[in-house]
């Protein structure tokens, strides 16, 4: 954090007052960006935090009232608990949108992992390939969701011909329809679209890794499997640790995805979902603000845990 | 391994037939959807399960562009989209040009910031800004949608081009600065011409993002004067309630689809260095 | 010579084109279930045409959650892009706030032929922000012709009766016809699914889910038996699907010869005696069956025509809505699409009874139809709504019993209800 110390060192025949002038320039030039990042995310969060504090119908109430922490818990008159800390339908979500991002994350590092493997191993066709799983990544989320949707169809999707051929579906179903297996189904419309990039990442990471470490491994005789144990996946731990991160904060946020597929149905309602369905759909504003805010933190601290661990730096 | 050439060639035939199973699996979805939008929508209820169109007709993209303002739609993304990306590089040149070259007090907690706001949940925001966004009388307009994309283009075009503008040597900038330039004339006649290559990069992925976006275009859009594309096809009807829209789904995905994958192909190699650099570095 | 003709036509169709800008072009987001669009378009073209006015009918979502949360999102902003919105009958409460007062814009006497209770439900704080258009109740479908094949001289009375009925004529049916099922119903998670359950908790005695009071009433050993009663029907007499199913999809399958019964509304009827229609002249429509000790319950339903408050052309709006909900139009709709009029002479018309013939024998049901709780749950009704359905839901996909489901309904409403509606 201690940058403010100009370094003499580096540019020698800089007095301070030109160092001055400069830091100011620099303010100038940074205003712009600040104004507009305080607009468009300092104001809208500390905003939702005092909405959560309060109860507001975006509809029918002429402004917001301010009942401290009820919305996140208060007492009923017949002493039970309510608020949002204590609806089942909040932690469902919760419960559903970590049910989505660990199978979601698992299976498509160890999908990406292996596309990742052949495509950095020699042969012809592998610029094809390379450019080939390119594909999912540029696919907008929305357009995938209705690709996929329409595959799962019941009567007219390929998937559902699948399902049934293989005695796994009756007439009339779909995966996505039945609230048992629809979270699956929706893991693997994201499996489809973000694997490709955890193997372009893992790709990247692979290359760094020097050709002549395989070689003297040859040369000791260790097998293949041995080779990527031992060599390869501790080598790779880096790069693999931070797409990891990066899609995990991706897949607690997810909302477009589950949302055109399912709607606001609540097999498959994430976080985000619940939180719009309160503010936008049911117009409470308040409440919908408080899970809002129960959001950011979670958010939060997974980012906290993300930039220690990684001790990112930024001089 | 290698003292077994029967063996050696059954390795070769299994990877073979997992390049087969990759390319199938990444390809197969897209294939579907193209199928689908060339196949007759009379006929989608008898053929939807073959593989292959049997007589294709362009029938659907014309329904897309006739019975659904959906040209409409493409042009609120077109303009969306490209009002966000030049707002936001221009924002963040003069911000990387700082960030990067300058030395002054609170750059690091600038920096936590800045980054803070790049892993910002829109859904955190999305109460405050519906508010903000009504009061400035921004509400269904293309103003409200390239506002609030800046949440999430600006900090990731200002950490791109801040790690790129550390690179460019002191040299360069210094020269310049003898000469008696002042900063902006610096920042526009020397630093970037050099940047043009991260400004590419930069801008086509903030482009591709706010293109996508649907969480905001959803809430602050309801008709089809600012509607954008994600929108017109998370909800397309059709035009008659009894046939099944998804022919006309298909060929508007199709459509919104093919730029980006030509876009993609073409600066394949800046794109995969541009997604590593903002993963990397945040 | 020439050229003067030539000016003097220009002229004119200058002229003739400016007085025809004069009229304004409304915006009206209507209806798209069934032929509601192309009856909306009809009624609003021929107001069009003899006013001079354009109005542009909006392509809206199927479903009326969705319809909800797009119009709130609408008045909520305050845009004035819709200017005429179709309303449902439980919405004033929720939206009432934004729409435009009409008492002053329709005459007492026009809105004195209206049933007096939809009217009251339209009007909030003393404002009319709705007419009555058409009002629904559900109704049981049969097909007179299988009921008569396999040996029933009526309609189900309870809806034990209902299911050894359809059984017996599903067990009969499939042997030629694989896709045949028993009874149909909307069982996907939306608000016709609390159209539905309302009817079968309230025909089994289990009350209105809140009480006019506002006390939560649901978890009763009444409600308990009749969602027993329903989740035995999936997987026997209505398919697994049947958790997909709206509206449409139900009529889909009833009109296409797949189902003996069906639980849906009066539009349906028109759309099965139409022209090419498998079914054609073989349906029959009964008040829907009573649990044991009960009485049938139907869902009171139905739509309002309402104006939004910020619209910038308030004049012409009230007009349109005032012809469309007029006597004339709602007889022209009753008789081309089977919509219930909401004005009571008409159900004595003769053009009207020969078109429809079961509005005269259910006019009770109509009249005596079971109120959603959404005066009494205002603004959180939406809410309400969605916990029932949710919980109704969980037990057509056996994913939680009867017992429980009716307790969660019940701490679910409590909760949301909070400190008071």
């Amino acid at each position: 954090m201690a940058t403010s110390t100009p370094s003499t060192a580096r540019r020698p025949g800089r007095n301070r007052s030109v160092e001055a002038t400069r830091s100011r320039t620099a303010i100038w030039l940074l205003l712009p960006t600040i104004i507009v990042l305080a607009l468009v995310a300092g104001y809208p969060l500390l905003r939702t935090i005092y909405l959560s504090f309060t109860e507001y119908n975006i509809n029918t109430d002429p402004a917001p009232k301010g009942i401290g922490f009820d919305n996140y818990a208060f007492r009923l008159d017949d002493g039970t608990l309510s608020g949002l800390l204590t609806d089942p339908q909040w932690w469902q979500a919760v419960w559903t949108t970590v049910k989505f991002t660990v199978s979601s994350v698992v299976l498509e590092t160890l999908l990406g992992l292996g596309m990742a493997l052949v495509i950095n191993s020699k042969f012809r066709a592998r610029g094809l390939l390379r450019t080939a799983i390119l594909v999912p990544w540029a696919v907008p989320t929305v357009v995938s969701a209705q690709m996929w949707n329409w595959m799962y169809q019941d009567n007219f999707g390929i998937i559902s011909q699948w399902g049934r051929s293989l005695g796994l579906l009756e007439a009339g179903q779909s995966f996505v329809a039945n609230p048992n297996t629809a979270l699956g189904a929706l893991v693997a419309v994201d499996v489809w679209k973000t694997a490709p990039f955890m193997a372009l990442l893992i790709l990247a990471g692979l290359q760094s890794i020097p050709s002549d470490m395989y070689e003297a491994a040859d040369v000791d005789g260790a097998s293949k499997v041995r080779q990527f144990f031992r060599l390869t996946l501790p080598l790779l731990t880096p790069a693999l640790l931070v797409a990891l991160i990066f899609r995990t904060l991706d897949a607690l946020r997810v909302f477009d995805m589950p949302y055109i597929v399912k709607g606001n149905a609540p097999e498959t309602m994430t976080m985000s979902i619940y939180a719009r369905q309160q503010m936008i759909d049911n117009a409470q504003f308040g409440y919908g603000s408080a899970v809002s805010v129960l959001i950011f933190l979670i958010i939060m601290i997974f980012t906290v845990i993300y930039v220690t661990s990684l001790r990112v730096r930024f001089d | 391994m290698r003292k077994n050439p029967v063996l050696n060639q059954i390795v070769q035939a299994l990877f073979w037939v997992l390049v087969l199973i990759i390319l199938f699996y990444v390809l197969f979805p897209f294939y579907w959807a193209l199928k689908t939008s060339f196949t007759n929508p009379a006929e989608l209820s008898k053929t939807a399960l073959d593989w292959f169109p049997s007589s294709p007709t362009w029938e659907n993209y014309r329904a897309v562009f006739q019975g659904q303002p959906f040209g409409r739609n493409l042009f609120n993304s077109l303009g969306v989209a490209a009002g966000t990306v030049i707002i936001s590089l221009l924002l963040s040149v003069l911000s990387a040009y700082a960030l990067g070259k300058f030395r002054f007090r609170f750059k690091s907690a600038l920096m936590y910031i800045i980054l803070g706001v790049s892993v910002f949940p829109q859904i955190a925001v999305l109460g405050g800004m519906y508010t903000t966004v009504r009061a400035l009388g921004l509400y269904n307009t293309w103003g409200g949608l390239i506002l609030s994309y800046m949440i999430f283009t600006l900090p990731f075009t200002v950490w791109v081009l801040t790690s790129f503008v550390r690179e460019i040597p002191n040299e360069l900038e210094e020269a310049a600065v003898v000469d008696g330039a002042s900063p902006l004339q610096t920042l526009f006649r020397v630093m970037l011409p050099v940047m043009t290559p991260a400004l590419v990069t930069t801008g086509l992925l903030g482009f591709i993002g706010a293109w996508n976006e649907f969480l905001f275009a959803l809430t602050f859009t309801t008709t089809d004067v600012a509607r954008t594309v994600p929108v017109a096809i998370g909800s397309f009807s059709g035009a008659s309630q009894y046939e099944n829209p998804f022919g006309q789904i298909m060929a508007a995905s199709v459509i919104v689809t093919i730029p980006l994958i030509v876009l993609v192909l073409i600066f394949q190699r800046n794109i995969v260095s541009g997604l590593t650099a903002g993963a990397v570095k945040g | 010579m020439k050229k003067a003709t030539i000016l003097a036509g220009l002229t004119f169709a200058l002229v003739s084109g400016v007085a025809h800008a004069q009229g304004v072009t409304l915006t009206f987001a209507c209806d798209s279930v069934g032929s509601g669009y192309d009856q909306c378009k009809k009624g609003a073209d021929a107001w069009a045409k003899k006013t001079g006015n354009t109005v542009r009918v909006l392509q809206v979502p199927k479903e009326t959650g969705d319809r909800l949360a797009l119009y709130q999102q609408q008045l909520g902003a305050k845009s004035k892009d819709v200017d005429v919105y179709m309303i449902d009958v439980v919405w004033p409460g929720l939206i009432g706030q934004n729409l435009a007062d009409l008492s002053k814009s329709i005459p007492k006497a026009e809105l004195d032929q209206h049933f007096p209770a939809i009217v009251k439900n339209n009007t909030i704080n003393g404002k009319l922000v709705g007419v009555p258009w058409f009002t629904d109740a559900g109704v049981l479908y049969y097909r007179t012709d299988l009921l008569q094949k396999y040996g029933y001289k009526s309609a189900p009375k309870t809806w034990a009766e209902l299911q050894t009925m359809a059984q017996k004529i599903q067990e009969g049916e499939r042997k030629s016809n694989p896709r045949f099922v028993g009874f149909v119903f909307q069982g996907k998670n939306y608000e016709g699914l609390t159209c539905d359950a309302l009817e079968w908790v309230n025909s089994f005695g289990g009350g209105e889910i809140v009480d006019s009071s506002g006390k939560v009433t649901i978890n009763n050993p009444k409600t308990v038996a009749a969602l027993k009663q329903i989740q035995s029907f999936v997987g026997t007499i209505s398919p697994q699907a049947v958790t997909t199913y709206a509206e449409e999809d139900a009529r889909n399958v009833f009109q296409g010869g797949n189902a003996a019964f069906m639980r849906n509304w009066p539009y349906a009827y028109a759309a099965g005696q139409a022209e090419g229609s498998p079914i054609k002249g073989k349906i029959g429509v009964a008040a829907l069956p009573a649990g044991p000790g009960g009485k049938p319950a139907a869902t009171l339903g139905g739509w309002q025509l309402a104006a939004n408050a910020y619209s910038a052309h308030p004049k012409e709006a009230a007009d349109l809505i005032r012809y469309l909900t007029g006597k004339e139009e709602q007889k022209r709709r009753a008789i081309d699409a089977s919509y219930n009029p909401t004005i009571a002479s008409l159900y004595k018309d003769q053009d009207v009874l020969k078109a429809v013939p079961f509005f005269g024998s259910l006019y009770d049901v109509f009249t005596n139809a079971v109120a959603r709780p959404a005066t009494v749950t205002k603004s959180k009704y939406n809410q309400v709504s969605n916990a029932f359905a949710t919980g109704v839901y969980n037990v057509l996909t056996k994913k939680s019993t009867p017992e429980a489901a009716a307790s969660s309904i019940q701490s679910q409403i409590t909760r949301i209800k909070g400190r008071g509606f």
